[in-house]
Parts: structure tokens; C-alpha cells; sequence
């Protein structure tokens, strides 16, 4: 099996260290970058993948020009190479620029699967894969919890997750399937995974080389402006409870239902 | 000059920092009151490591270990110094532990001890120490006689780790006192179940751990479990030491000293006392400032001897400078951050009490620090002089 993982260098959320620029963009420069957690889960599931039909892990990434020091990350826990797009024409891509360019990329990609994560824990919009799916017209099986993919058939099964259990989707391959966390906790890179990482090939596209242009995508072709941003309201003081337990839990109970939480 | 780690490095203290975040920190709630690790949480533990790859990282890869250059041995052991689950002068997160004289082994000696060993089925502890000679090992009183194919061996072992859970002993003794540690000392393995072999456990030290005493009274010990020449004994554990001041007693006390900086600054934060947060207060601010700057120059110094020694030079008078300044600092340090903490801070729910304990007990073992600043300073007096 062939399996593309879309990976997204994103600010490592675990420092904190996520600001804005004056224009209201993300400032990278001072932030470590880490691979976007979710795309942790979607590299994971595909390594399972491969480990039980056989084939190899493509990574790709839209990112700017340091990305491949984030992927060799994602490289040392066993995918096979990378492919990054980079160009300066793409800062400030808006949802729609993002999608078509990695819709470009993956037609110079052959796969079977297209797995991404749910969300990125900087932009956070969610949309990119529909998007993605659409632009390539490829079967979209989201919110996946279990890929069963046949290849015989040349089928893929899929677990979509839903608030009271699952839904069973089928589709022919290639296919494109948003993973969750449900499909298990992504693996440690390996030590030999480490020492081997930074011989595996990532190639780099240019827009130019993708047949895009620089007005079409990018900053220049934004869909969507930043008009503006704030900060949440500060949380009021938490309340604390100390009564006997089973006190205490009256008291929880009554106050979910004062607040329409529970019924 | 280049003070970044390498990206490999990097990715490897990454990974180890979120293992022990993840996986370790989190254990140390299970803990018995004695902060006991059971046996099944370790095999747990060695599951998980053994999949990394982690796996006897001392151990050259001809055997199957992980062969590892030192710095990445420092990363590792920095790493898993924050976590108070382990004493520190031995641990099996990372598979059995090779006594590393066990490379000099010859063939048949190799399938008799190094690979039993390699795969877990027995254990051998290090007796060198004696009532009489600690710090002088030179001086050790076990004397061996050789008689036909077999030494005969009469003396006194004590504060031997894990004795009771080892079959062999590599034990030192005298083949020819008046030489000493110049050719008079040579290593043997003894079988801990032969005839005249008594081992008893003794009292509980600092770290809650029993060390051992064994009793060797007319053992007669074949001459083919001599491992080196006759002689040799102490020259073969010297590279091991070299390099055990580095990673344990460096690079474990600067974890062990971060995490202690670590807790000191987010419970100064949260912590009022007459009206104000205890980091608001120049005590409290000088004693965490004093810690982050004395980790630092510790870890620099344990990462450039890792580096020299990678690059083949010889660092031992830079190791004893890394034992004595790595295990005296992590001292101040989790002694500061116990103060910080108040009540809580001697109390075993937090890994602090663990720390203090374990850093006094390893300004003892392998070299007490007089002993050697004693060597540094004639070494340093003996050097020709140079700016
Ligand atoms: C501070 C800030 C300012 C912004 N300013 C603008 C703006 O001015 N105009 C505008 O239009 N948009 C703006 N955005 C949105 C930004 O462009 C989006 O983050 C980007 O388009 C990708 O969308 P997402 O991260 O929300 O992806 P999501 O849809 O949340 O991502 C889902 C999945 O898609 C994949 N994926 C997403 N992006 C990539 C990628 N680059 N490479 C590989 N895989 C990927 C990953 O698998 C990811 O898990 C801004 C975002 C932020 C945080
Ligand atoms: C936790 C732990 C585990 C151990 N495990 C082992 C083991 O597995 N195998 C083993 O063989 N041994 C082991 N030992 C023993 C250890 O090696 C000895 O305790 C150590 O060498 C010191 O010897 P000693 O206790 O006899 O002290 P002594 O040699 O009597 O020294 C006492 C003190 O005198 C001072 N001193 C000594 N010489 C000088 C000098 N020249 N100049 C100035 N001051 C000096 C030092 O302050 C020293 O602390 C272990 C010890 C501990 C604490």
C-alpha cells in the first residue's frame, strides 16, 4: 500500500510560545516547531498499515523551507521520505490556497490512502481535508476510529465516529480519511529510526514546479482577511467544593442543573 | 565552536524527555511507601524501552546493544535523572546491566557469563569494596592463592549492590599485595553458591536500599574464571569508572537538579504566604537563580567532556572535576528546592526527599569527592605549567 501522511509544522503547544505578529499572523520565527499532534495519530495509523499489507509512508507538508529539521521527527518513527511544498509566495495562505496546493501536490504523488489529522493546533479550522477531497474528488471519510482497507478489492472500510457509536463507510481507493485520536497513540520514534532519519530523501516543490502560479495561491489570493483579535474573557475564581463526599456530590449535581449542563 | 546538539541528538532527548514525561513522572504516584518499583511495572517499563530501541545502551553492538557514543548516554541520563523512580548508581530501564569488564572475557569465559548475562538469565555484582579498604582499594586484604587449576580465595566483601540477587560476583583480590594496584590485584568470577561463600544482607542505607556483605572463607575458584591476565584487575574497570562519572553522577544529577529547578519555580509561584507569592521574595529569588546558574555550568561541563571523550581524549581528571561539581550541586540544589516546598518538601509525595537522598549517597560511592579533589590537585601539581 502507498500511503500519504499530510504533516503540519505547527508552534509546539506544549511551549507555549504561539504569538502574533503586529499583521496578525503567526510569528514561526520564535516559536519550536513540532509536527502538528493530530498528524502524530494519522502517521501512526498508516505505519500500522503498513506494517500489516506492506508498502511505504509518503509525509507531505506545506511549510516554510526549515520544515524538513520538524518532518525528520516524523521520519525517525518510520515513514519513508518526505515531500515538502515551500515558496515564499505561500505566507500568509488562506484555507482555500492551502488545499489547492496540496491538491497539486498529491497529483504528483501515487497512493492508495491519503490519511490526515482532524485539525491543526495553530490555524485549527478543520477544513483543509474536505477541501482537499473535493478539489481531487476523492472518496472523504472523516472522523475516522478504524481503517480496514482491502487491497485485494482495492476497497477501503472505514469506522466514522459518531456521538453514539460508529458509522461503516466503504469506498474504492484512493481515498482520502481524516484520523482520530481513537486510532491509537502514536509510537516513540526508535533509536534507529533517529540515525536513519536524515538519509531518507524529503524532495521540495516549488509552486512553479506544482504547474501553480504565485498570483493564484498564496498571501496574494487570500479568500479570507484577519480583521481582528482578542483574547478570551479571564475565567471568574473557580469554586471549590469540600464538603463529605457524598455531600459534595449533591452539591456538583445540583449546580450541573442549575446551569442546563445536565438534566 | 558549536554548542547545539546535533539534530540526532536532538530528536533523542526529545523523544527521552517526553518518554520520561509521559510514561515515567506519572509512575512515581504508584509507588509503595518505600517508593518501590514492583516488577511488573518494570517489565512494563523495559517493554516500552526495548521497542526504542533504548536497550543496553553501554553495550557495543557486536553483542546487540545499542553501542551508544557517550553524549547520547548523558541525553539519556539527563533525561531519566528527573524522574524519582530509580536509585542512581543502577537501574535495568535500559535491560541488564553489563558490568563492562565482562568485554574482556574470552571466548569460553563469553559464553559462560557475558551472554547469560546479555540475555537477562544472571546477574553479577561488583566486589571490590572491603571493612578495610574503600577508598584505598589498593589496599584490599582478600588474598587468592593459586593452588593447581584452582585459586583459593579468604576475605571480606561489604556495601556490594545487589549481591543477594546475583549468582557471580566479580570480585577483586590480592594475587600479589606488594605490588598493589600495579599488577598485585586481579579479577575473578565467583560462583556465590560455592563452598565457603556466605552473603548477608545488612542494614538499609540513606536510599532505602540493603547493600551486601559477603564472606569468602577458603573458596576455591577455578583459574579459568580470571578474567584479563593475572594482575590486570584493576586496569580493566578504569574506562567504565571514567565514564560512569559522566553519565551517572554527571548527567543524571543535572536532571535530577532540573526538575528540582523546575518545581521550585511553579510552586514559588502558586505559593502565598503574609499576602504574597513566595516568588516574590529575593530569598526565594537568589536560591532558584543560584540553582539555574550551577545546573548550567554543570551540564556544560558534562557535555563537553561527553564530547572530548567521543572525540578519543582523555578526560580522566575532567570526570572527577564532573563528580565532584555534578553530585555537590545537585545537593544545594534539591536542598534549596526541599526548603521552597516546606512540609511538603521533606515529604515522600514528592520526588524532592528522593533526590537528597540518593546525591548524599553518591558523593560517597565510586570515589568520594576528597578523594578525589586529593587526586586532582596532584595530578594538577604534577602537570607542567601552562595558561
Ligand atoms: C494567526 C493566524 C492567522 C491567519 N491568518 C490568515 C489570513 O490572514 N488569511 C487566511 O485566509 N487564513 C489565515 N489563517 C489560516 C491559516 O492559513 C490556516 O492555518 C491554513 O490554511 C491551514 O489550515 P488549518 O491549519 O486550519 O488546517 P486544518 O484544516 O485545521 O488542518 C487539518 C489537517 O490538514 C492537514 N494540513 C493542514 N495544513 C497543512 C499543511 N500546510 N501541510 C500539510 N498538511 C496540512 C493536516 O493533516 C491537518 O491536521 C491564519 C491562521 C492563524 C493561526
Ligand atoms: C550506595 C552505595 C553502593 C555501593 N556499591 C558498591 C558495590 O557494588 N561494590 C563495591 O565494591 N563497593 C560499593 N560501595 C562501597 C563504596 O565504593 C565505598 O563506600 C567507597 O569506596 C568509600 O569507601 P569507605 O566507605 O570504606 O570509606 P573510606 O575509604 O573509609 O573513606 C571515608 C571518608 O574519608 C575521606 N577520605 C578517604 N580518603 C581520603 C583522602 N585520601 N583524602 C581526603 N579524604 C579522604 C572521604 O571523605 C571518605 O568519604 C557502595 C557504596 C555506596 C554508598
Amino acid at each position: 500500500m502507498r500511503i500519504v501522511v499530510l504533516m503540519k509544522p505547527v508552534p509546539d503547544p506544549v511551549a507555549a510560545s504561539e504569538r502574533l505578529r503586529p499583521d496578525g499572523r503567526l510569528d514561526r520565527a520564535n516559536a519550536p516547531a513540532v509536527v502538528n499532534p493530530n498528524d502524530e495519530y494519522a502517521l501512526e495509523a498508516a505505519l500500522k498499515l503498513v506494517e500489516a499489507h506492506g508498502g511505504e509512508v509518503t509525509l507531505l507538508t506545506m511549510a516554510p523551507a526549515a520544515a524538513p529539521e520538524t518532518i525528520r521527527k516524523a521520519l525517525a518513527m518510520g515513514a519513508h521520505r518526505g515531500v515538502l511544498v515551500t515558496d515564499t509566495a505561500l505566507e500568509g495562505s488562506c484555507v482555500h490556497s492551502t488545499a489547492t496546493v496540496l491538491a497539486a501536490a498529491l497529483a504528483q504523488l501515487e497512493f492508495d490512502l491519503v490519511l490526515f489529522g482532524v485539525d491543526s493546533t495553530d490555524g485549527g479550522a478543520g477544513t483543509v481535508p474536505a477541501a482537499v477531497a473535493a478539489k481531487r474528488a476523492l472518496p472523504y471519510l472523516s472522523a475516522a476510529g478504524k481503517i480496514e482497507p482491502d487491497p485485494a478489492a482495492g476497497t477501503v472500510r472505514v469506522r466514522r465516529m459518531t456521538p453514539t457509536g460508529y458509522d461503516l463507510l466503504e469506498a474504492p481507493m484512493p481515498a482520502l480519511v481524516v484520523c482520530t485520536q481513537a486510532l491509537g497513540e502514536p509510537r516513540y520514534p526508535s533509536l534507529k529510526g533517529i540515525m536513519s532519519a536524515r538519509s531518507k530523501e524529503v524532495r521540495t516543490f516549488s509552486l512553479a514546479d506544482l504547474g501553480l502560479d504565485d498570483g493564484s495561491v498564496g498571501g496574494a489570493a487570500a479568500t479570507t482577511r484577519l480583521t481582528g483579535t482578542s483574547t478570551p474573557p479571564a475565567r471568574g475564581a473557580a469554586r471549590i467544593i469540600k464538603d463529605a463526599p457524598a455531600e459534595a456530590a449533591r452539591q456538583v449535581v445540583d449546580y450541573l442543573v442549575e446551569k442546563w449542563i445536565i438534566q | 565552536m558549536d554548542f547545539e546538539l546535533s539534530e540526532e541528538h536532538q530528536m533523542l532527548r526529545d523523544m527521552v524527555r517526553t518518554f520520561v514525561d509521559k510514561e515515567l513522572i506519572p509512575l512515581e504516584n504508584a509507588l509503595g511507601p518505600n517508593r518501590e518499583i514492583t516488577p511488573d511495572v518494570m517489565k512494563g517499563i523495559q517493554a516500552k524501552t526495548k521497542e526504542m530501541g533504548l536497550w543496553m545502551l553501554d553495550v557495543p553492538e557486536e553483542y546487540g546493544g545499542a553501542g551508544l557514543d557517550l553524549m547520547s548516554r548523558c541525553i539519556i541520563d539527563e533525561q531519566v535523572g528527573r524522574t524519582s523512580l530509580f536509585h542512581w548508581h543502577w537501574y535495568p530501564t535500559f535491560g541488564p546491566a553489563l558490568r563492562p569488564v565482562l568485554l574482556h572475557c574470552n571466548e569460553e569465559q563469553k559464553q559462560r557469563f557475558l551472554w547469560p548475562v546479555l540475555r537477562g538469565e544472571i546477574r553479577i555484582c561488583f566486589a571490590q569494596t572491603e571493612p578495610d579498604a574503600g577508598s584505598d582499594p589498593a589496599n584490599l586484604r582478600t588474598r587468592a592463592v593459586r593452588d593447581g587449576d584452582d585459586y583459593v580465595i579468604n576475605g571480606n566483601k561489604r556495601f556490594i549492590t545487589a549481591a543477594g540477587e546475583s549468582q557471580y560476583a566479580q570480585l577483586m583480590a590480592a594475587t600479589d599485595p606488594e605490588k598493589g594496584s600495579k599488577g598485585g590485584i586481579t579479577c575473578f568470577i565467583v560462583d556465590l553458591k560455592a563452598k565457603g561463600v556466605t552473603v548477608t544482607e545488612s542494614w538499609p542505607n540513606i536510599t532505602g536500599e540493603c547493600l551486601w556483605e559477603i564472606a569468602l572463607d577458603n573458596v576455591r575458584v577455578p583459574a579459568a574464571n580470571i578474567i584479563g591476565e593475572v594482575g590486570q584487575g584493576f586496569e580493566l574497570g578504569q574506562k567504565f569508572l571514567t565514564e560512569a562519572r559522566i553519565k551517572a553522577h554527571g548527567a543524571r544529577s543535572v536532571g535530577a537538579a532540573q526538575r528540582c529547578l523546575d518545581m521550585m519555580i511553579e510552586y514559588s509561584q502558586q505559593r502565598v504566604t503574609f499576602g504574597q507569592p513566595l516568588s516574590d521574595r529575593q530569598a526565594i529569588q537568589f536560591m532558584i537563580v543560584d540553582s539555574a546558574m550551577e545546573i548550567r555550568m554543570v551540564r556544560n561541563l558534562v557535555y563537553e567532556c561527553a564530547w572530548r571523550s567521543d572525540r578519543g581524549e582523555d578526560i580522566r581528571d575532567l570526570s572527577y572535576m564532573v563528580k565532584i561539581q555534578g553530585t555537590e550541586m545537585v545537593t544545594r540544589v534539591a536542598d534549596r528546592a526541599i526548603q521552597i516546598h516546606g512540609g511538603m518538601g521533606v515529604s515522600r509525595e514528592l520526588p524532592l526527599e528522593h533526590f537528597y537522598r540518593e546525591a548524599r549517597a553518591v558523593r560517597i560511592n565510586e570515589g568520594a569527592t576528597e578523594v578525589l579533589r586529593w587526586r586532582l590537585a596532584r595530578n594538577l601539581m604534577r602537570k607542567p605549567k601552562r595558561s
